[in-house]
Protein backbone atom coordinates (compact mmCIF):
# COMPACT_ATOMS: atom_id res chain seq x y z
CA UNK A 1 0.00 0.00 0.00
CA UNK A 2 1.29 3.28 -1.08
CA UNK A 3 1.94 6.14 2.51
CA UNK A 4 -1.13 7.73 0.93
CA UNK A 5 -3.30 4.75 0.84
CA UNK A 6 -2.10 3.74 4.79
CA UNK A 7 -3.02 7.44 5.56
CA UNK A 8 -6.27 6.59 3.97
CA UNK A 9 -6.70 3.83 5.52
CA UNK A 10 -6.09 5.21 8.85
CA UNK A 11 -8.06 8.29 8.55
CA UNK A 12 -11.16 5.80 8.04
CA UNK A 13 -10.57 3.31 11.14
CA UNK A 14 -10.36 6.66 12.91
CA UNK A 15 -13.52 8.33 11.61
CA UNK A 16 -15.34 4.72 12.19
CA UNK A 17 -13.90 4.45 15.84
CA UNK A 18 -15.05 7.89 16.39
CA UNK A 19 -18.75 6.90 14.60
CA UNK A 20 -18.83 3.91 17.39
CA UNK A 21 -18.03 5.90 19.78
CA UNK A 22 -20.61 7.96 19.48
CA UNK A 23 -23.05 5.38 18.80
CA UNK A 24 -22.01 3.62 22.06
CA UNK A 25 -21.65 6.66 24.11
CA UNK A 26 -24.80 8.75 22.91
CA UNK A 27 -26.95 6.11 21.13
CA UNK A 28 -26.53 8.70 17.92
CA UNK A 29 -25.99 6.31 14.71
CA UNK A 30 -23.75 8.30 11.90
CA UNK A 31 -22.32 4.94 10.78
CA UNK A 32 -24.30 4.72 7.50
CA UNK A 33 -23.97 8.30 6.79
CA UNK A 34 -22.01 10.11 3.63
CA UNK A 35 -18.63 9.81 5.08
CA UNK A 36 -17.32 12.31 2.86
CA UNK A 37 -19.53 15.11 4.18
CA UNK A 38 -19.31 13.64 7.85
CA UNK A 39 -15.48 13.65 7.28
CA UNK A 40 -15.98 17.56 6.19
CA UNK A 41 -17.68 18.45 8.89
CA UNK A 42 -16.07 16.59 11.68
CA UNK A 43 -12.98 18.20 10.11
CA UNK A 44 -14.55 21.82 10.82
CA UNK A 45 -15.25 20.83 13.85
CA UNK A 46 -11.99 19.82 15.87
CA UNK A 47 -10.43 23.17 16.24
CA UNK A 48 -13.40 24.19 18.07
CA UNK A 49 -13.07 21.43 20.58
CA UNK A 50 -9.22 22.29 20.49
CA UNK A 51 -8.66 18.94 18.76
CA UNK A 52 -6.66 18.14 16.71
CA UNK A 53 -7.69 14.38 15.42
CA UNK A 54 -10.03 11.90 15.15
CA UNK A 55 -8.84 10.35 17.81
CA UNK A 56 -8.06 13.29 20.05
CA UNK A 57 -12.08 13.59 19.80
CA UNK A 58 -13.16 10.59 20.20
CA UNK A 59 -11.41 10.97 23.55
CA UNK A 60 -12.72 13.68 24.67
CA UNK A 61 -16.12 13.14 23.99
CA UNK A 62 -16.31 9.64 25.28
CA UNK A 63 -15.96 11.59 28.77
CA UNK A 64 -17.42 15.15 28.28
CA UNK A 65 -20.91 15.10 27.55
CA UNK A 66 -20.74 18.69 26.63
CA UNK A 67 -18.25 18.58 23.99
CA UNK A 68 -20.38 16.10 22.45
CA UNK A 69 -23.40 18.34 22.83
CA UNK A 70 -21.29 21.16 21.20
CA UNK A 71 -20.26 18.76 18.35
CA UNK A 72 -23.77 17.09 17.84
CA UNK A 73 -25.23 20.47 15.71
CA UNK A 74 -21.76 20.71 13.54
CA UNK A 75 -22.83 17.43 12.28
CA UNK A 76 -26.55 17.75 11.66
CA UNK A 77 -26.67 21.20 11.15
CA UNK A 78 -28.81 21.59 8.07
CA UNK A 79 -28.30 24.91 6.34
CA UNK A 80 -32.02 25.64 4.77
CA UNK A 81 -33.89 28.91 3.90
CA UNK A 82 -37.80 29.49 3.48
CA UNK A 83 -39.40 29.00 -0.03
CA UNK A 84 -35.78 27.44 -1.29
CA UNK A 85 -36.41 26.10 -5.12
CA UNK A 86 -39.12 28.34 -6.11
CA UNK A 87 -39.72 26.23 -9.11
CA UNK A 88 -40.17 23.04 -6.80
CA UNK A 89 -43.34 25.34 -4.31
CA UNK A 90 -44.65 26.55 -7.62
CA UNK A 91 -44.91 22.74 -9.03
CA UNK A 92 -46.98 21.55 -5.43
CA UNK A 93 -49.29 24.44 -6.29
CA UNK A 94 -50.07 23.65 -9.72
CA UNK A 95 -49.32 19.70 -9.50
CA UNK A 96 -50.04 18.48 -6.00
CA UNK A 97 -52.65 21.36 -4.29
CA UNK A 98 -55.14 20.07 -6.47
CA UNK A 99 -55.25 16.18 -5.63
CA UNK A 100 -54.81 17.56 -1.84
CA UNK A 101 -58.08 19.35 -1.86
CA UNK A 102 -60.28 15.77 -2.29
CA UNK A 103 -58.81 14.43 1.22
CA UNK A 104 -61.28 15.38 4.54
CA UNK A 105 -57.92 15.72 6.38
CA UNK A 106 -54.21 16.19 5.39
CA UNK A 107 -51.47 15.40 7.32
CA UNK A 108 -48.03 15.72 6.07
CA UNK A 109 -44.45 14.58 7.47
CA UNK A 110 -41.49 17.10 6.62
CA UNK A 111 -38.67 14.45 7.44
CA UNK A 112 -35.29 16.34 8.64
CA UNK A 113 -37.22 19.33 9.17
CA UNK A 114 -34.45 21.18 10.82
CA UNK A 115 -35.21 24.62 11.79
CA UNK A 116 -38.28 24.82 10.13
CA UNK A 117 -38.37 26.91 7.17
CA UNK A 118 -39.53 24.33 4.57
CA UNK A 119 -42.52 23.76 7.20
CA UNK A 120 -43.44 27.17 7.59
CA UNK A 121 -43.03 27.74 3.78
CA UNK A 122 -45.52 24.85 3.31
CA UNK A 123 -47.84 26.23 6.08
CA UNK A 124 -47.91 29.55 4.16
CA UNK A 125 -48.57 28.12 0.95
CA UNK A 126 -51.08 25.71 2.39
CA UNK A 127 -53.02 28.99 3.80
CA UNK A 128 -52.98 30.83 0.05
CA UNK A 129 -54.56 27.78 -1.19
CA UNK A 130 -57.32 27.33 1.85
CA UNK A 131 -56.16 23.92 3.09
CA UNK A 132 -54.29 24.71 5.95
CA UNK A 133 -57.70 24.75 8.55
CA UNK A 134 -57.60 20.76 7.37
CA UNK A 135 -53.65 20.15 8.06
CA UNK A 136 -51.34 19.20 10.50
CA UNK A 137 -47.93 19.13 9.54
CA UNK A 138 -45.51 17.21 11.22
CA UNK A 139 -41.66 18.29 11.37
CA UNK A 140 -39.13 15.82 12.77
CA UNK A 141 -35.38 15.82 12.46
CA UNK A 142 -32.52 14.62 15.28
CA UNK A 143 -30.85 17.68 15.87
CA UNK A 144 -33.03 19.04 18.75
CA UNK A 145 -31.65 22.18 19.46
CA UNK A 146 -33.20 22.73 15.65
CA UNK A 147 -36.30 21.81 16.54
CA UNK A 148 -36.32 24.26 19.73
CA UNK A 149 -35.66 27.05 17.02
CA UNK A 150 -38.70 25.84 14.92
CA UNK A 151 -41.07 25.52 17.35
CA UNK A 152 -40.29 29.26 17.88
CA UNK A 153 -40.20 30.71 14.80
CA UNK A 154 -37.79 32.81 15.41
CA UNK A 155 -35.98 34.12 12.38
CA UNK A 156 -33.54 37.39 11.98
CA UNK A 157 -35.13 40.56 9.64
CA UNK A 158 -32.43 39.36 7.15
CA UNK A 159 -34.23 35.71 6.89
CA UNK A 160 -37.18 37.55 6.36
CA UNK A 161 -36.30 39.70 3.58
CA UNK A 162 -34.73 36.83 2.09
CA UNK A 163 -37.67 35.12 2.56
CA UNK A 164 -39.77 37.69 1.18
CA UNK A 165 -37.91 37.78 -2.23
CA UNK A 166 -37.95 33.97 -2.46
CA UNK A 167 -42.17 33.88 -1.58
CA UNK A 168 -42.52 36.31 -4.36
CA UNK A 169 -40.33 34.15 -7.01
CA UNK A 170 -42.54 31.01 -5.53
CA UNK A 171 -45.81 32.43 -6.75
CA UNK A 172 -46.84 34.20 -4.13
CA UNK A 173 -49.08 37.04 -4.32
CA UNK A 174 -50.44 38.16 -0.83
CA UNK A 175 -48.24 40.66 1.83
CA UNK A 176 -45.49 37.94 3.20
CA UNK A 177 -45.35 40.60 5.95
CA UNK A 178 -49.04 39.58 7.42
CA UNK A 179 -47.06 35.85 7.90
CA UNK A 180 -44.85 37.42 10.84
CA UNK A 181 -44.50 39.82 13.51
CA UNK A 182 -41.72 41.52 13.97
CA UNK A 183 -40.06 43.71 16.98
CA UNK A 184 -36.64 45.94 16.58
CA UNK A 185 -34.00 42.46 16.75
CA UNK A 186 -36.34 39.68 14.78
CA UNK A 187 -39.46 38.30 13.32
CA UNK A 188 -41.97 35.81 15.01
CA UNK A 189 -43.83 33.58 12.20
CA UNK A 190 -47.90 33.95 13.05
CA UNK A 191 -49.43 31.64 16.04
CA UNK A 192 -51.65 30.29 13.33
CA UNK A 193 -49.30 29.35 11.11
CA UNK A 194 -47.10 27.53 14.35
CA UNK A 195 -50.67 25.90 15.73
CA UNK A 196 -50.95 23.73 12.90
CA UNK A 197 -46.94 21.98 12.91
CA UNK A 198 -46.08 19.55 15.20
CA UNK A 199 -41.97 19.66 15.43
CA UNK A 200 -40.71 16.28 17.22
CA UNK A 201 -37.81 14.38 17.46
CA UNK A 202 -37.69 11.19 15.38
CA UNK A 203 -34.65 9.69 13.51
CA UNK A 204 -34.55 8.23 10.63
CA UNK A 205 -31.83 5.82 11.48
CA UNK A 206 -33.79 4.09 14.22
CA UNK A 207 -37.02 5.17 14.37
CA UNK A 208 -40.40 3.82 13.22
CA UNK A 209 -43.24 5.60 10.85
CA UNK A 210 -45.52 7.44 13.61
CA UNK A 211 -48.18 8.00 11.66
CA UNK A 212 -50.37 7.38 8.13
CA UNK A 213 -49.68 10.71 5.99
CA UNK A 214 -50.97 12.11 2.41
CA UNK A 215 -47.22 14.04 1.82
CA UNK A 216 -43.91 13.17 2.44
CA UNK A 217 -41.23 15.97 1.92
CA UNK A 218 -37.63 15.13 2.41
CA UNK A 219 -35.37 17.11 0.71
CA UNK A 220 -31.63 17.65 0.81
CA UNK A 221 -31.81 15.21 3.58
CA UNK A 222 -31.05 12.29 1.98
CA UNK A 223 -27.98 13.17 0.29
CA UNK A 224 -25.92 12.52 3.78
CA UNK A 225 -27.33 9.55 3.86
CA UNK A 226 -25.34 6.16 2.09
CA UNK A 227 -27.15 4.22 -0.38
CA UNK A 228 -28.45 1.92 2.13
CA UNK A 229 -29.68 4.09 4.18
CA UNK A 230 -31.39 6.27 1.99
CA UNK A 231 -32.87 2.75 1.55
CA UNK A 232 -34.62 2.77 4.77
CA UNK A 233 -35.57 6.45 4.71
CA UNK A 234 -37.57 5.45 1.82
CA UNK A 235 -38.66 2.32 3.27
CA UNK A 236 -40.30 4.50 6.26
CA UNK A 237 -41.99 7.21 3.67
CA UNK A 238 -43.92 4.60 1.47
CA UNK A 239 -45.13 2.71 4.43
CA UNK A 240 -46.45 6.35 6.39
CA UNK A 241 -47.89 7.19 2.55
CA UNK A 242 -51.50 6.58 2.18
CA UNK A 243 -51.96 5.14 -1.56
CA UNK A 244 -52.16 8.16 -3.88
CA UNK A 245 -50.01 9.82 -1.08
CA UNK A 246 -47.10 12.11 -2.80
CA UNK A 247 -43.37 11.83 -1.68
CA UNK A 248 -41.08 14.93 -2.61
CA UNK A 249 -37.03 14.66 -2.89
CA UNK A 250 -34.54 17.41 -3.22
CA UNK A 251 -33.78 18.76 -6.78
CA UNK A 252 -30.37 16.60 -6.92
CA UNK A 253 -31.83 13.28 -5.41
CA UNK A 254 -32.90 10.35 -6.68
CA UNK A 255 -35.54 7.67 -5.76
CA UNK A 256 -34.43 5.19 -9.18
CA UNK A 257 -31.64 3.35 -6.80
CA UNK A 258 -34.39 2.27 -4.37
CA UNK A 259 -36.37 -1.24 -5.04
CA UNK A 260 -39.20 0.94 -4.11
CA UNK A 261 -38.97 2.92 -7.10
CA UNK A 262 -41.27 1.05 -9.28
CA UNK A 263 -44.04 2.09 -7.34
CA UNK A 264 -44.63 5.19 -7.99
CA UNK A 265 -45.53 7.59 -10.90
CA UNK A 266 -43.44 10.69 -11.65
CA UNK A 267 -45.38 13.61 -10.97
CA UNK A 268 -42.61 16.03 -11.93
CA UNK A 269 -39.48 15.14 -12.62
CA UNK A 270 -37.32 18.06 -12.69
CA UNK A 271 -38.94 18.73 -9.04
CA UNK A 272 -38.67 15.17 -8.16
CA UNK A 273 -42.58 14.79 -6.80
CA UNK A 274 -43.32 11.12 -6.88
CA UNK A 275 -46.63 9.36 -6.14
CA UNK A 276 -47.15 6.55 -4.79
CA UNK A 277 -49.24 3.39 -6.11
CA UNK A 278 -50.97 4.69 -9.41
CA UNK B 1 6.75 20.06 -20.84
CA UNK B 2 9.53 18.00 -18.96
CA UNK B 3 10.07 14.17 -19.03
CA UNK B 4 8.73 14.10 -15.93
CA UNK B 5 4.82 14.49 -17.31
CA UNK B 6 4.34 11.17 -19.62
CA UNK B 7 4.10 9.37 -16.26
CA UNK B 8 2.22 11.08 -14.36
CA UNK B 9 -0.02 11.95 -17.47
CA UNK B 10 -0.94 8.17 -17.53
CA UNK B 11 -1.43 7.99 -14.46
CA UNK B 12 -4.77 10.54 -14.28
CA UNK B 13 -8.00 9.25 -13.39
CA UNK B 14 -10.09 12.37 -12.95
CA UNK B 15 -9.68 16.22 -14.59
CA UNK B 16 -11.15 18.72 -12.36
CA UNK B 17 -11.67 21.94 -13.44
CA UNK B 18 -12.99 25.36 -11.45
CA UNK B 19 -13.72 28.63 -12.92
CA UNK B 20 -15.88 31.92 -12.44
CA UNK B 21 -16.70 35.24 -14.21
CA UNK B 22 -14.76 34.63 -17.60
CA UNK B 23 -15.38 31.05 -17.22
CA UNK B 24 -17.66 29.32 -19.73
CA UNK B 25 -15.75 30.99 -22.62
CA UNK B 26 -12.52 30.05 -21.27
CA UNK B 27 -14.49 25.94 -21.32
CA UNK B 28 -15.63 26.56 -24.41
CA UNK B 29 -11.90 27.59 -25.08
CA UNK B 30 -10.33 24.57 -23.97
CA UNK B 31 -12.77 21.73 -24.76
CA UNK B 32 -13.11 23.30 -28.63
CA UNK B 33 -12.01 20.09 -31.00
CA UNK B 34 -12.01 17.79 -27.63
CA UNK B 35 -11.37 14.36 -28.52
CA UNK B 36 -14.32 12.04 -28.14
CA UNK B 37 -14.86 9.38 -26.96
CA UNK B 38 -12.71 10.00 -23.54
CA UNK B 39 -11.20 7.96 -21.03
CA UNK B 40 -11.49 10.46 -18.08
CA UNK B 41 -13.77 11.91 -16.33
CA UNK B 42 -13.85 15.77 -16.55
CA UNK B 43 -15.45 17.32 -13.81
CA UNK B 44 -16.32 21.09 -13.64
CA UNK B 45 -17.01 23.47 -10.54
CA UNK B 46 -17.98 26.77 -12.22
CA UNK B 47 -19.64 29.59 -9.60
CA UNK B 48 -23.48 30.07 -11.11
CA UNK B 49 -26.79 31.65 -9.80
CA UNK B 50 -27.90 29.88 -6.92
CA UNK B 51 -31.66 30.41 -8.27
CA UNK B 52 -31.28 29.37 -11.82
CA UNK B 53 -31.29 26.52 -13.30
CA UNK B 54 -27.80 25.82 -14.76
CA UNK B 55 -28.06 25.85 -18.64
CA UNK B 56 -23.99 24.10 -19.15
CA UNK B 57 -24.86 20.73 -19.64
CA UNK B 58 -26.78 21.75 -22.08
CA UNK B 59 -25.24 24.39 -23.76
CA UNK B 60 -21.69 22.02 -23.62
CA UNK B 61 -23.03 19.19 -25.11
CA UNK B 62 -24.16 20.56 -27.89
CA UNK B 63 -20.66 22.44 -28.22
CA UNK B 64 -18.53 19.56 -27.74
CA UNK B 65 -20.39 16.23 -28.77
CA UNK B 66 -19.78 14.87 -25.29
CA UNK B 67 -21.94 13.46 -22.97
CA UNK B 68 -23.01 15.71 -20.18
CA UNK B 69 -24.51 15.47 -16.97
CA UNK B 70 -25.38 17.80 -14.30
CA UNK B 71 -24.47 15.58 -11.15
CA UNK B 72 -27.12 14.10 -9.01
CA UNK B 73 -26.28 13.37 -4.97
CA UNK B 74 -24.32 9.65 -5.28
CA UNK B 75 -23.88 9.49 -9.05
CA UNK B 76 -21.24 6.89 -10.36
CA UNK B 77 -18.10 9.05 -11.95
CA UNK B 78 -18.25 7.43 -15.72
CA UNK B 79 -14.88 7.56 -17.60
CA UNK B 80 -15.58 10.07 -21.09
CA UNK B 81 -18.54 11.62 -19.06
CA UNK B 82 -18.53 15.85 -18.64
CA UNK B 83 -19.81 16.35 -15.19
CA UNK B 84 -21.10 19.79 -13.79
CA UNK B 85 -21.91 20.80 -10.28
CA UNK B 86 -25.21 21.91 -9.73
CA UNK B 87 -25.88 25.44 -8.78
CA UNK B 88 -26.05 25.97 -4.58
CA UNK B 89 -24.43 22.78 -3.48
CA UNK B 90 -21.29 21.61 -2.69
CA UNK B 91 -19.83 18.58 -4.65
CA UNK B 92 -17.76 15.92 -2.97
CA UNK B 93 -16.47 12.66 -3.81
CA UNK B 94 -16.95 9.56 -1.81
CA UNK B 95 -14.36 6.55 -1.45
CA UNK B 96 -15.65 4.35 -4.32
CA UNK B 97 -15.51 6.89 -6.34
CA UNK B 98 -19.01 8.46 -6.35
CA UNK B 99 -20.06 12.07 -5.94
CA UNK B 100 -22.47 13.32 -2.94
CA UNK B 101 -23.58 16.57 -2.88
CA UNK B 102 -24.07 18.94 0.11
CA UNK B 103 -25.67 21.93 1.56
CA UNK B 104 -22.94 23.36 4.10
CA UNK B 105 -22.56 27.24 4.36
CA UNK B 106 -20.78 28.95 1.07
CA UNK B 107 -17.17 28.80 0.94
CA UNK B 108 -15.69 32.27 0.87
CA UNK B 109 -19.29 32.78 -0.57
CA UNK B 110 -19.36 30.37 -3.09
CA UNK B 111 -21.57 27.49 -3.00
CA UNK B 112 -20.19 25.39 -4.92
CA UNK B 113 -16.91 25.94 -3.66
CA UNK B 114 -14.23 25.04 -5.91
CA UNK B 115 -11.50 24.74 -2.60
CA UNK B 116 -13.78 22.22 -1.22
CA UNK B 117 -14.28 19.68 -4.34
CA UNK B 118 -10.74 20.19 -5.07
CA UNK B 119 -9.81 19.09 -1.30
CA UNK B 120 -12.17 16.13 -1.69
CA UNK B 121 -10.71 15.36 -5.37
CA UNK B 122 -6.79 15.15 -3.74
CA UNK B 123 -8.70 13.47 -0.81
CA UNK B 124 -9.95 10.04 -2.95
CA UNK B 125 -7.73 10.71 -6.06
CA UNK B 126 -4.44 11.97 -4.72
CA UNK B 127 -1.67 11.84 -7.25
CA UNK B 128 -4.34 10.83 -9.98
CA UNK B 129 -5.70 14.14 -10.29
CA UNK B 130 -5.40 16.75 -12.71
CA UNK B 131 -6.68 20.26 -11.73
CA UNK B 132 -7.21 23.45 -13.79
CA UNK B 133 -7.76 26.72 -12.82
CA UNK B 134 -9.26 29.05 -15.46
CA UNK B 135 -11.14 32.62 -15.38
CA UNK B 136 -12.45 33.98 -12.35
CA UNK B 137 -12.99 37.17 -9.75
CA UNK B 138 -12.04 35.28 -6.43
CA UNK B 139 -9.20 33.12 -5.44
CA UNK B 140 -11.54 30.28 -5.01
CA UNK B 141 -9.59 27.23 -5.92
CA UNK B 142 -6.21 28.30 -5.05
CA UNK B 143 -5.66 26.44 -1.92
CA UNK B 144 -7.39 23.61 -3.41
CA UNK B 145 -5.47 23.32 -6.42
CA UNK B 146 -1.95 23.48 -3.75
CA UNK B 147 -4.02 20.36 -2.07
CA UNK B 148 -4.04 18.73 -5.49
CA UNK B 149 -0.66 19.79 -6.15
CA UNK B 150 0.62 18.39 -2.49
CA UNK B 151 -1.16 14.90 -2.69
CA UNK B 152 0.56 14.37 -5.83
CA UNK B 153 -1.57 15.11 -8.53
CA UNK B 154 -1.21 17.74 -11.06
CA UNK B 155 -2.11 21.11 -11.27
CA UNK B 156 -2.37 23.93 -14.48
CA UNK B 157 -3.35 27.29 -14.67
CA UNK B 158 -4.70 29.17 -17.82
CA UNK B 159 -2.23 31.68 -18.54
CA UNK B 160 -3.96 34.68 -16.44
CA UNK B 161 -3.10 37.08 -19.32
CA UNK B 162 -5.42 34.67 -21.64
CA UNK B 163 -8.09 34.49 -18.58
CA UNK B 164 -10.55 36.97 -19.34
CA UNK B 165 -10.75 38.16 -15.28
CA UNK B 166 -6.96 36.70 -14.48
CA UNK B 167 -7.61 37.09 -10.41
CA UNK B 168 -8.63 33.68 -10.18
CA UNK B 169 -5.69 32.37 -12.09
CA UNK B 170 -3.23 34.40 -10.37
CA UNK B 171 -3.99 33.38 -6.95
CA UNK B 172 -4.00 29.96 -8.00
CA UNK B 173 -0.44 30.32 -9.66
CA UNK B 174 0.73 32.25 -6.29
CA UNK B 175 -0.91 29.45 -3.92
CA UNK B 176 0.47 26.62 -6.06
CA UNK B 177 4.12 27.28 -7.47
CA UNK B 178 4.35 24.01 -9.21
CA UNK B 179 1.44 24.81 -11.10
CA UNK B 180 1.82 24.60 -15.08
CA UNK B 181 0.66 28.32 -16.24
CA UNK B 182 -0.66 26.76 -20.31
CA UNK B 183 -2.93 28.94 -22.62
CA UNK B 184 -5.65 27.68 -24.07
CA UNK B 185 -3.90 26.24 -27.02
CA UNK B 186 -1.68 24.10 -24.72
CA UNK B 187 -4.51 23.08 -22.45
CA UNK B 188 -6.22 21.82 -25.44
CA UNK B 189 -3.66 19.88 -26.45
CA UNK B 190 -3.20 18.41 -22.63
CA UNK B 191 -6.76 17.42 -22.60
CA UNK B 192 -6.59 15.46 -25.44
CA UNK B 193 -3.68 13.17 -23.85
CA UNK B 194 -6.53 11.70 -22.19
Amino acid sequence: MSSADERAELGVESLNALLDTILKRYGYDFRQYSQASLRRRLTQALPRLQCKTFDELKDLIVSDGDAFRKLLPQITVSVTEMFRDASFFRALRELVVPHLRTYPSLKIWIAGCATGEEAYSLAILLKEEGLLDKTLIYGTDINLNALEKAKAGIFSHQQMRQATEAYQKAGGTKEFSSYYHSDYSSSVISATLRSKIVFTDHSLVTDSVFSEVQMVLCRNVMIYFDRQLQDRALGLFDEALCRRGFLAIGPKESIRFSKLHKLYSVVSESEKIYQKGI
Amino acid sequence: MNSVLPEKLKNIGIIVIGASAGGVEALGNILASVSSPRRVPIVVVMHLSPDEKSLLPELFASKTGLLTREVEDKDPIHPGVLYFAPPNYHLLIERGEFFSLNVDEPVNFSRPSIDTFFDSTAEIFGSRALGIILSGANDDGARGLATIAAAGGMGVVMDPAQAAVATMPQRAAEECPGALVLGAEEIRNLLNEF
